[in-house]
């Protein structure tokens, strides 16, 4: 199991998400563009900052905008020793609940003191960023409040913010696990080795550890033919967005002889009008091979004659 | 269950490939705030709130009942998240039902969105999972092969995709929430359309929208003159790959459908309309047959039995093909029934419409909910 379980693979989802404000978070940012902070003022009176377009307490609207800060009291702290890189500095700072004047609620922000100065209580103000985009982190972060403010650099944007973008990435590492991993090391072999249910008898390819149909592991190994028949597919037409093959391509879902799933992959060397249902095809492999499927480049025709419908009808 | 359950509000947003204008919370509270003002109640009116959507990579929400708890009026109630990948806005629908007639709380809201314009569905459902061959290429890669099989399982002839594509669009015309408006689509324009993912043409699809759908649930239906009944659910699942599944007509959605039948008390051909989800237009023929509404799925559409005054309406909003905010799509079926059965369907009101259905389905075929409503009181 030990070998099995160290078959890993990085994985990468990313994506830039695009942000609609809304009026209230929209006008919140455009303020922050200008040097000011806003909030909202609920029927009951209660500020809230960060603005949210409803009363939390009754569900009812607020647009009743009253201008807060930029000094700010600490309701509670946290020291960050070392930042990371997306942090919104660079040097030992405080992670902070800061309470601007004039609001009932807190936000999180930075607040960049002596280790040794901060105290729950404490006041601070807010700085604004010379160039300023409409965004939370045009407050570069607060500071122990002297009195005296940093004169603001004037923004020349008029246009109301609208919009944001909201960059995510996330990194993971996924492991084959047991029965991925050894078909996988199979692969390696130019082998296609599926398992067989004890109990119906059945086949899976790609392999699965347990039986989804009679709830039991399966546990026979099973060698299978290279070659199969395509019981249906769709030409992919369409270009998007991370596609990795150039359009168009045939994918297919490919039932090995003997087997009992069919397997979904490409159908190359071939004019992708010409592919059909029951057509009879073989495994291409790459030269170089992967522990991944894909190491199957892709299954071509091969000359037999089709395969007819009655005898696929019950794998689609 | 020992007591009723009756939707007495029904709130949906303006659908469109994208509402710019509002921010996600903002989207969903218009769906509710119509719902509310719908059924004449405020948000303290609510007892508790289920929220649907599809999957987070969808918008990069993670967890967004957290996110829409202040949003929704929720904030000392109870709120949970229902997922169920594509059927959600049913699922949804479904479970906030269930929190009613179990005698649980007395008035839920339920509310499903997807604001697709802030990401990108297809590029979500197109991952490149290690391990596999690059050959995910979005819902209709995944759809396309199926809708081959029926067509060669039934001798389907190729304009039957092109007459529900036309036939949605016109009903979606009917409809001021639809986002696709064209009412002059002929199926010269379909056939004409590029093809995508053969056999599945462009119009033949379903378009990428934003919006959300609201429901209002109470126990006694008496705030209002014209509830609309729930007389039953029904929720099914299967694997999505076992040895002799059908795809092409799914043992869960048939299932499904018997169960959501015998609890209603009616057989199928009882319904006066049925709101089901087609996010492709061969979809409808192959569940009129799989929801044993009609032994052959084609021929009923190629007769026009499922046209706006036909034997059976079907997708008289428009239904997914006009309208698609992913985690919203299943409610809005449901909640098109609703108002079928409440007579409030305004253009596209079925006359005399007494018991409709509500379906959706979701992931590789592997979820179906599905609700039937009436307008007596059981
Ligand atoms: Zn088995």
């Amino acid at each position: 199991m030990g070998a099995d379980v160290e078959l890993v693979s990085p994985f990468v989802l990313e994506y830039a998400y695009k942000r609609s404000t809304g009026p209230v978070i929209g006008r919140f940012l455009t303020s922050l563009r200008d040097g000011r902070i806003e909030g909202v003022r609920t029927a009951a009176g209660r500020v809230l900052c960060p603005p949210v377009e409803y009363d939390p307490d009754t569900g009812e609207d607020v647009q009743d905008f009253v201008e807060v800060g930029p000094c700010a009291t600490v309701l509670t702290w946290t020291w960050i020793d070392a930042p990371l890189r997306d942090h919104p500095v660079q040097v030992p700072f405080a992670f902070a609940l800061v309470q601007l004047e004039g609001a009932d609620t807190s936000m999180l922000h930075a607040v960049c003191a002596p280790r040794e100065d901060m105290a729950t209580g404490m006041r601070v103000r807010a700085v604004f960023r010379d160039e300023r985009v409409g965004s939370i982190t045009d407050i570069a972060h607060f500071e122990i409040d002297t009195g005296v403010s940093k004169d603001l650099v004037p923004n020349e944007a008029t246009e109301p913010i609208t919009r944001f973008k909201a960059p995510t990435r996330l990194e993971y590492v996924v492991a084959a696990g047991a029965t991925t991993a050894e078909f996988l090391r199979g692969v390696l072999r130019r082998e296609l080795i599926g398992r067989r249910c004890p109990s119906c008898e059945k086949i899976y390819l790609p392999p699965r550890g347990s039986c989804p149909t009679c709830g039991v592991r399966t546990t026979e190994l099973v060698p299978m033919a290279q070659k199969g028949t395509v019981t249906t597919f769709s030409v992919i037409r369409i270009p998007f967005e991370g596609q990795v093959l150039e359009p168009p391509y045939a994918a297919a879902h490919v039932l090995l002889d003997g087997g009992d799933t069919p397997l979904l992959h490409i159908v190359g060397d071939v004019d992708v009008d010409l592919v059909r249902m029951g057509m009879r095809v073989e495994a291409v492999w790459a030269e170089q091979l992967e522990p991944t499927l894909a190491s199957v480049r892709y299954f071509r025709p091969i000359d037999e004659p089709d395969v007819p419908y009655a005898e696929i009808r019950g794998h689609v | 269950m020992n007591e009723r359950c009756a939707v007495i509000g029904i709130g949906q947003t303006q659908y469109a490939a994208k509402r710019g204008d509002v921010s996600m919370p903002g989207l969903v509270r218009e769906a509710a705030k119509r719902a509310l003002e719908d059924a004449g109640l405020t948000w303290a009116d609510i007892d508790a709130v289920v929220l649907g959507k599809a999957p987070d990579m969808f918008e990069g929400v993670v967890q967004p009942e957290l996110f829409m708890a202040g949003a929704l009026g929720a904030v000392g109630k109870s709120m949970i998240r229902v997922h169920t990948a594509g059927s959600v806005g049913g699922s949804t629908a479904v479970v906030a039902s269930h929190l009613v007639s179990s005698g649980v709380h007395k008035r839920v809201l339920t509310v499903a969105y997807e604001k697709q314009s802030e990401s990108n569905a297809m590029w979500a459902l197109s991952q490149r999972f290690p391990f596999n061959p690059p050959v995910m290429a979005g819902a209709g890669g995944y759809f396309a092969p199926i809708i081959r099989a029926y067509m060669a399982r039934t001798d389907a002839p190729d304009h039957i995709g092109l007459k529900v594509a036309v036939k949605d669009r016109q009903n979606a015309a009917l409809n001021p929430l639809a986002h696709l408006q064209m009412p002059d689509i002929t199926e010269e324009m379909v056939r004409a359309s590029p093809m995508l993912w053969d056999p599945v043409r462009y119009l033949e699809t379903c378009p990428s929208s934003d919006g959300a759908c609201a429901m209002i649930f109470s126990s006694d239906g008496s705030e209002v003159d014209n509830p609309a009944w729930v007389l039953s659910t029904a929720m099914r699942s299967e694997p999505m790959l076992f040895p002799g599944r059908d795809e092409v007509n799914p043992r869960a959605g048939a299932d499904c459908a018997t169960s959501a039948y015998k609890d209603a008390g009616i057989t199928p051909d009882q319904l006066d309309c049925a709101e089901i989800y087609v996010p492709f237009s061969w979809y409808e023929p192959m569940w009129l047959e799989n929801l044993h509404l009609f032994e052959s799925g084609w021929k009923a559409i190629d007769a026009g039995h499922t046209h706006l005054g036909g034997k059976l309406p079907i997708n008289m909003s428009g239904g997914v093909l006009s309208s698609n905010p992913i985690g919203a799509s299943g409610m809005i079926r449901f909640a098109e029934a609703a108002r079928q059965v409440r007579g409030t369907a305004d253009k596209h009101q079925v006359d005399g419409a007494k018991l409709a259905m509500g379906h959706a389905y979701g992931g590789g075929s592997q979820f179906f909910s599905m609700w039937i409503v009436g307008q007596e009181r059981p």
